[in-house]
């Protein structure tokens, strides 16, 4: 039964999981509360425009797609501030755009890459450990960065409210798609561009239904996204299914499962 | 003395559209003072002006001798309209009371800080209220809980945004009670941005009657004069009339 820590692989897998489920249960509470939920597909199929320039360019994927999803987020974020488009059109727009590039990058290549349907799908086999350092320093990041939580929730509440405490939203809205867009590139190869979305999603709307506050949900958040990605991962290796669609499909059952208890009370 | 507020020839456009035009006060301490105009008339395109969220075109704006973006946020105690508020957000009303002491939002409530919150919703008889989260609060109850979340910094200018849209008429005369209650207490000076004229000529000593233009300011029975109410309303009913010179 715990074999699965003595082989490689899923060592690896799992401690990516631990550190992605953590991330996206983070920074999903502030997807969900200030309805970003199509941000999060958005980034990821960005990332495959980004993948997809790696493996064009016979480079490390990730090292190429964490500053092109980065600047697809920091864009998104700009055209919202400065039109008056809505976010999911305007998300729609670099998202198409991203995945265009991505089907020319992978075309141009001219053969088949198994690297590129890694990604889309998520592959725990090819989990390095670069896939292991860039979330583990986003992670070390984000507890340096555990006082802005304060700013981020103020302004997920009421972003009127927080600019008349002088809360410097924009720059914030910056920071925190930038911290997303890096979140979503480094989960994609335990989950996959495809199911990228529902991981940021699902935990922090689990942790919602049964949270009074805001840093109830944040903590519950963060606790369902690293145990269901362990729990996923193993059930996936025992199971032999694919590590990404095993997990969501385990985080959903955890969300239906609160919302009918929580229903019954 | 400083004055609270001082407005000089301000106008504001938004494009090519003049939302605000020639607008001239001065607001002393410790009054009580209303924004009244119809829909469209740019009250609160004024009132985020003086609260500095929007930069104006041209005259000069100050706020306790400051430019309004650069006045000290614990000076001035916001409460915006309660319908516009995100009920669904997770949060309980001393937690939202709480973000008024440290203006960011509260990981954890510590001792002094709950002492704080719990003395302002104390003030504003909503002490039984703080466990609640919003959604499980009435429009009267959770407008009280943002005037206790206002005054917990002990603010010297509270700033209203429509405060009765979203409450009954009972919610409504407890909220102005209040209010009253604790300008008393504190000399705090009062801006409240409404509609209701009746409101404001029951409870302020001094009215801007707004139009994009300044259409009158002074005491309500000089600003709320029947030409100057038909001049921004183009009508006011023959009730409003009489309630008016009562």
């Amino acid at each position: 039964m715990f074999e699965i820590f003595s082989i490689e692989f899923m060592q690896r897998a799992l401690i990516a999981g631990v550190l992605v489920g953590f991330l996206s249960g983070y920074y999903g509470v502030f997807i969900v509360q200030r309805g970003l939920g199509f941000l999060g597909s958005g980034l990821a199929h960005a990332a495959f425009g980004g993948v997809a320039l790696g493996v064009l360019l016979n480079q490390e994927p990730l090292w190429i797609a964490v500053p092109f999803t980065i600047l697809v987020a920091i864009g998104i974020t700009w055209v919202k501030d400065k039109t008056n488009l809505g976010g999911d059109t305007t998300i729609g727009i670099f998202f198409s755009v991203s995945m265009a590039l991505g089907v020319i990058f992978i075309f141009l290549k001219r053969q088949y890459s198994s690297d590129a349907f890694n990604y889309l799908f998520g592959s725990i086999l090819s989990v390095t450990i670069t896939d292991i350092i860039v979330p583990a320093i986003l992670i070390i990041i984000t507890l340096l960065l555990f006082p802005f939580w304060k700013r981020w929730a103020y302004s997920s509440f009421d972003r009127e409210l927080a600019q008349t405490d002088r809360i410097p939203v924009i720059l914030d809205d910056y920071l925190l798609s930038v911290l997303i867009s890096v979140t979503v590139v480094v989960s994609i190869k335990v989950v996959g561009i495809v199911l990228i979305a529902a991981f940021l999603v699902i935990p922090p709307a689990a942790a919602r239904l049964i949270s009074r506050s805001f840093s109830k949900m944040t903590l519950l958040s963060i606790i369902t996204g690293t145990v269901t990605a362990l729990i996923g991962l193993w059930i996936s290796y025992y199971l032999d299914v694919p590590s990404g669609a095993t997990i969501i499909l385990l985080q959903a059952f955890i969300f239906f499962f609160i919302m009918i208890i929580s229903k019954r009370k | 003395m400083i004055p609270v507020i001082e407005i000089i020839n301000l106008s504001f456009n938004y494009g090519e559209i003049k939302v605000l035009e020639d607008i001239n006060l001065t607001v002393p301490e410790n009054s009580f003072v209303s924004i009244v105009g119809p829909n469209g008339a740019g009250k609160t395109t004024l009132m985020k002006i003086l609260l500095g969220l929007v930069s104006y075109t041209k005259g000069d704006v100050r706020i306790f001798g400051n430019n309004p973006d650069k006045v000290d946020p614990s000076l001035i105690g916001y409460v915006p309209q309660i319908k516009t508020m995100d009920r669904s957000f997770p949060a309980l009303a001393i937690e939202l009371v709480s973000s008024g002491i440290t203006r960011r939002w509260p990981w954890l409530i510590k001792g002094e800080q709950r002492k704080k919150a719990l003395e302002a919703l104390s003030l504003v008889n909503a002490d039984k209220l703080a466990n609640r989260t919003l959604s499980e609060l009435s429009g009267g109850e959770l407008q009280r809980v943002c005037l206790a979340r206002s005054i917990v910094r002990n603010p010297k200018l509270v700033v209203l945004d429509e405060p009765a849209s979203g409450i009954d008429a009972i919610g409504e005369a407890d909220l102005y009670n209040l209010l009253e209650a604790y300008q008393q207490k504190s000399g705090a000076t009062i801006l409240m941005i409404t509609h209701d004229w009746h409101v404001a000529n029951h409870h302020s000593d001094f009215v801007l009657l707004l139009n994009r233009k300044q259409v009158s300011f002074g005491p309500p029975a000089d600003s709320l004069s029947e030409q100057n109410l038909r001049f921004a309303f183009g009508h006011i009913g023959h009730v409003h009339k009489s309630k008016i010179t009562n």
